[in-house]
């Protein structure tokens, strides 16, 4: 972490911010402390890993997830958020590789990913995801065949995406703890294999 | 009952609104392919003036040629039903 914002110009806009949500009756002090609690304590890309690991190890678990991303978030644990949104899981296979993007904002499933990375709300990755995917993902050392097919989802508020990786190897061997831990917030949002 | 099915060739619309839209400007007056249908949900265009109206939604997918002259990748992106014409 990088010391002290107080004192920084957003700081004070954001106090701003929340005293007129406040003033207007739309929000309570508490109501905002327990958001950025529930966003700073438990969002984390640790809880796409566990689901990416278990629809490895589990067909049934993959086959749920694939139909209903929100319901097998919540079989694990996780929510959606207080406003919610349809959670979509694409499956990269040996000729599909998929790649997240929001070009107008910077949507994400942050409960499962964790706050998002600078990159992926800067203007460059947001206007180069649809247009040249495969040298943004060899700009992130993911090298692709000719062959793969490439598939860039633009995200909104109401629809967000979650990539399943291709399974690591020998995956049968390994448990769904040693699992997760290869599974990397890049590779969740696409721009790394896992 | 919803305009479009699974497979329909779409056009997004061209003209630039004068507010809020979620039709991103690069898919604008270009064809694809409605992939399946998403849900109803309030227009966000509409949704930001107070007026709240849903309409279906579309998952639309676009080939890069069609976008962009070049590329083989394709780009999905949910399309509200007023940001879609039926193309020929």
């Amino acid at each position: 972490m990088s010391g002290e914002h107080g004192e920084l110009p957003v700081a004070a806009r954001v106090r701003r911010l929340e005293e007129r949500l406040i003033a207007a009756g739309l929000a309570t002090d508490a109501e905002l402390d327990e958001v950025l609690d529930r966003v700073f304590t438990s969002a984390s890309p640790v809880n796409g890993a566990r689901m990416v690991a278990r629809a490895w190890k589990n067909p049934a678990y993959r086959d749920r997830l694939l139909a209903d991303g929100n319901a097998a978030a919540a079989e694990l644990g996780f929510g959606a958020g207080a406003h919610g949104y349809l959670l979509k899981a694409v499956e990269n296979t040996p000729t599909v590789h998929n790649m997240i993007v929001c070009t107008l904002c910077s949507c994400y499933p942050t409960a499962l990913l964790g706050p998002s990375p600078g990159w992926y709300k800067s203007f460059a990755y947001r206007s180069r995801a649809v247009r040249e995917p495969r040298a943004v993902l060899a700009e992130f050392g993911l090298e692709l065949p000719d062959s793969t097919q490439i598939r860039v989802w633009d995200a909104n508020s109401e629809t967000r995406y979650l990539v399943l990786p291709l399974p690591a190897e020998r995956a049968d061997e390994m448990d769904e703890n040693e699992l997760a831990s290869l599974v990397t917030r890049n590779g969740l949002i696409g721009t790394a294999s896992r | 009952m919803t305009r479009f099915a699974a497979g329909a060739r779409v056009r997004a619309r061209a003209a630039d609104p004068d507010g809020h839209t979620r039709l991103p400007r690069y898919a604008r007056g270009h064809i694809g392919e409605v992939v399946e249908v998403r849900a109803t949900w309030q227009l966000p265009d509409e949704a930001v003036r107070g007026v709240f109206r849903a309409e279906p939604v579309y998952v639309v997918r676009f080939a890069a040629a069609e976008l962009w002259g070049s590329g083989s990748h394709s780009v999905t992106i949910d399309m509200w039903e007023s940001y879609l014409e039926e193309a020929p």
